[in-house]
């Protein structure tokens, strides 16, 4: 049966400022759920700033502020009511470095669940245990769980990052170039999960390796100095792109 | 479990964070109550200028303590510095590097000496010393300055050597590439570079030696006069305050606060100059 | 005629070592010349008798007991206070003028001699608020003492928790409190915990602001009200006064041994800390 398609996301004239710098200009996407939506671009073209507005992650940093509107479902994020801890927990994010908290791998992946003061033993093993399967993780860890999180290989604990936004059970998954540090293999097991994972969440996948984008996206876009240049679906953007600095940048005439 | 809300915990603890400036003001206002109004009684000129102490008499001149704790500090100065920035130099700069991390933490280690003890070496080890070598009572300035001295000692040496480390090893690599050698490299170049963290640490051993108190009870003699050598027996405002305290009254005990404003104002006005010092030390880093 | 600097080196590194070795030299005579009069006299016996004759004869168990509890009320005052003050510098507000004046309280407070919080206990704990010379005087003047050194060591062990800790808790959804709670002070731990330890230490060898503030009373202690000594004010007592030299030197062997594995063990604390974090 196929996924009916809707809106999830709606960002509409979308501007970002960092002091007095504008960041992203008038950016209008409309990204669609179950789906991974890749986002490329060279360094510097504002994807990991708009990627961290998307679960106002860009709120940490002082000096930073927004115009326009960014609807999911249909509801303003950045709206003064919103509760910004529940929006996180629905919009969940991995970063580009394996942050492993300092816990065991059992309590990292549960770290988020309890906060909302779900202890029950036995609902967070069979959350443990699922999350780490639908990050392919499980396998390896299953019968060390109690060592720390710290101790696993950079491709794991990237895994391991995955797994703990999946404990969450969030409608929206944000990485922001989650393979960047890592070997092809654990690579490959990353992109295999998000494949995976598509047919549940909405993925957005922040990347510097337009190969990435090329195998696993959906639909792509393509930033370029804070503007959205060009969003398609993966197959058309790469073969034939409508903007010249799309193609340029595809086919590595800038990097 | 939510006993307390995100909101109430961040009012706590900006109560909390408060508890430091709140206590320095307590204590400098009730030190300043109990001492201010007997400094306009009495007269400020008087009481700093006049070296006639006798509380008997109503007379309230500290200018005797005043040098006396000057001189003593003075001599700490001359003690501690050279031989704490000498060990400092050595141990940064010379010494293996097993050797400074054992020795310099073992020198921290040692500084925690309470000074009560110092002070008693000082009665029946280095008195005695000085009074067969020198002559006089032994209890003296001397005896002072150098107990005080090696007291400070930890704490030049300490923060000279922070200090000397935090100077790039590329103004180092580059001297040495044009052919200076160690010694050189030193003094032209790294103890300029380290110089404010070396004059904040000595800055900091001078606002300790003028706070000290139980030593230089033991070991300066406590009398009260101008010192007029380095051997005579002195009393420093620190001893003052704390041998008369506990039998004083009325316009006496005001004169002992007076002279707490005294020491608090120098020793702030120290330390404060020190702390910007090693603060924009810190921070250039 | 100039001296090659080859030798100027070498005459630079004979003096800069013997002052180095002289340092050392001092300090480690001062400590074994306590221990070796000291230790003889330091028995169990020593420490758990109670002292005769104004201390000319007996033990120490009344001073011991008043050397434990009074750092243990400054500690329990001040760690509060001191833990809650840098969490939230470090944690809850950004440079501003208020954190300024926060941290200008706390240098200034640190740099304030211990006469004068003697002087300050003594008026405002014992005379005003009419607490007499207690423990609790006593333990208050000295937690006004160690709260600098329990907000330094703190603050620092807090700010040097990776900043990407912080980053992931939020985006899991925690509040600011959640992820101190559960991220940073468990993180930051040792480093708060040698702090406090330094503030015992600081406790234990301070003798001014005892004197004024806890008295000198040679009962053991039944309540927080009583006065009572420490090693540290029991040795100056004894020294000064001349009442038992042999007394004195055992005093002084215990608080030498206290005051080292207090410090000892904030050292190896700090160290395994640092270790770790690298």
């Amino acid at each position: 049966m196929i996924q009916e398609k809707r809106i999830k996301i709606d960002i509409r004239h979308l501007n970002l400022y960092f002091f007095k710098e504008k960041i992203l200009k008038d950016i209008n996407l409309e990204i669609s759920s179950n789906q991974i939506l890749g986002i490329i671009g060279p360094a510097g073209s504002g994807k990991t700033s708009f990627l961290r507005s998307l679960n106002r992650m860009n709120e940490l940093e002082t000096g930073s502020r927004i115009e326009g509107q960014i609807l999911l479902d249909g509801i303003d994020i950045y709206k003064k009511e919103l509760n910004v801890v529940t929006l996180r927990k629905r919009v969940g994010i991995v970063f580009a470095l394996p942050v492993a908290l300092p816990m065991s791998i059992y309590e990292n992946v549960v770290y988020g669940v309890r906060l909302s003061g779900n202890n029950d033993k036995t609902h967070l093993d069979e959350i443990v245990e699922k999350s780490l399967s639908e990050a392919f993780l499980w396998d390896e860890v299953k019968d060390r769980l109690s060592l720390s999180g710290l101790r696993l290989s950079g491709g794991q604990q990237q895994r391991l990052c995955l797994a703990r936004v999946l404990a969450m059970k969030p409608d929206v998954i944000l990485l922001d170039e989650p393979c960047s540090g890592l070997d092809p293999i654990s690579t490959t097991w990353i992109e295999d999960a998000l494949t995976e994972l598509k047919k549940l969440y909405t993925i957005i996948l922040v990347t510097n390796n337009t190969m990435q984008a090329a195998r696993v996206a959906d639909t792509t876009a393509f930033f370029l100095m804070g503007e959205l240049m060009e969003v398609g679906l993966t197959k058309k953007i790469f073969t034939d792109p409508v903007k010249k600095e799309t193609n340029d940048y595809i086919t590595g005439r800038f990097g | 479990m939510k006993i307390l809300s995100e909101k109430g915990v961040q009012r706590l603890l900006s109560v909390t964070a408060f508890s430091a400036i709140s206590a320095l003001a307590l204590i400098a206002l009730f030190i300043f109550i109990e001492g201010l109004p007997f400094l306009f009684k009495y007269g400020i000129k008087d009481f700093l200028l006049s070296s006639e102490w006798n509380p008997e008499a109503g007379k309230f001149g500290i200018y005797p303590m005043i040098a006396s704790s000057f001189w003593v500090m003075l001599g700490a100065m001359l003690v501690g510095a050279p031989l704490g920035i000498a060990g400092a130099i050595f141990l940064a700069e010379f010494a293996p590097k097993t050797v400074m991390h054992i020795v310099k933490p073992a020198i921290e280690l040692l500084a925690a000496v309470p000074s009560v003890i110092y002070g008693f070496i000082g009665v029946v080890v280095l008195a005695p010393i000085i009074r067969d070598v020198f002559g006089g009572p032994g209890l003296s300035v001397l005896a002072g300055a150098i107990i005080l001295g090696i007291m400070i000692l930890p704490t030049i040496i300490s923060i000279s050597i922070d200090s000397i480390l935090a100077v790039p090893t590329s103004f180092r690599e580059g001297s040495l590439a044009l052919g200076a050698t160690t010694w050189q490299t030193i003094h032209m170049l790294t103890f300029r570079a380290a110089k404010s963290g070396i004059i904040a640490s000595i800055i900091l051993g001078m606002g300790r030696a003028i706070g000290e108190t139980m030593a230089v009870i033991m070991v300066t003699g406590n009398a009260v006069k101008i010192p007029n050598s380095a051997l005579d027996s002195a009393r420093t405002l620190t001893a003052n305050i704390a041998l008369e305290m506990n039998y004083a009254t009325g316009m006496h005990r005001e004169a002992l606060f007076a002279t707490g404003v005294v020491l608090f104002i120098v020793i702030i006005f120290l330390n404060s100059i020190a702390s910007v010092a090693i603060r924009k030390k810190v921070i250039k880093k | 005629m100039r001296i090659p600097p080859k030798y100027t080196q070498i005459g630079a590194i004979a003096i800069l070592g013997a002052a180095s070795v002289l340092t050392v030299a001092i300090l480690i005579f001062i400590i074994v010349f306590v221990l070796q009069k000291g230790l003889p006299i330091l028995s169990i016996n020593f420490l758990f008798t109670n002292p005769s004759d104004m201390g000319r004869s007996g033990g120490i168990l009344p001073i011991l007991i008043g050397t434990i509890l009074l750092p243990l009320l400054a500690i329990i005052i001040a760690a509060p206070l001191g833990i809650g003050t840098s969490v939230y510098l470090a944690e809850f507000t950004s440079e501003s003028r208020v954190t300024r004046l926060i941290r200008f309280g706390t240098d200034c407070l640190a740099g304030v001699p211990s006469i004068i919080f003697g002087l300050f206990g003594f008026i405002f704990f014992v005379t005003i608020l009419g607490m007499g010379w207690s423990i609790m005087s006593g333990g208050l003047s000295l937690a006004f003492m160690v709260l600098p050194t329990i907000i330094r060591t703190s603050e620092e062990a807090i700010r040097s928790v990776p900043k990407a800790y912080r980053e992931v808790s939020f985006s899991l959804g925690a509040t600011r409190w959640q992820t101190v709670r559960k991220v940073i002070l468990p993180n930051a731990l040792p480093g708060i915990v040698t702090g406090v330890i330094l503030g015992i230490g600081r406790s234990i060898e301070e003798t001014a602001v005892v004197i004024f503030t806890a008295g000198s009373s040679l009962l053991i202690p039944t309540s927080v009200f009583d006065s009572t000594r420490t090693m540290a004010v029991h040795f100056y007592i004894l020294a000064r006064e001349g009442l038992s030299m042999e007394n004195a030197y055992g005093t002084a062997a215990a608080l030498i041994i206290a005051v080292l594995i207090v410090n000892l063990s904030a050292y190896l604390l700090m160290h395994r800390f640092i270790a770790k974090r690298n």
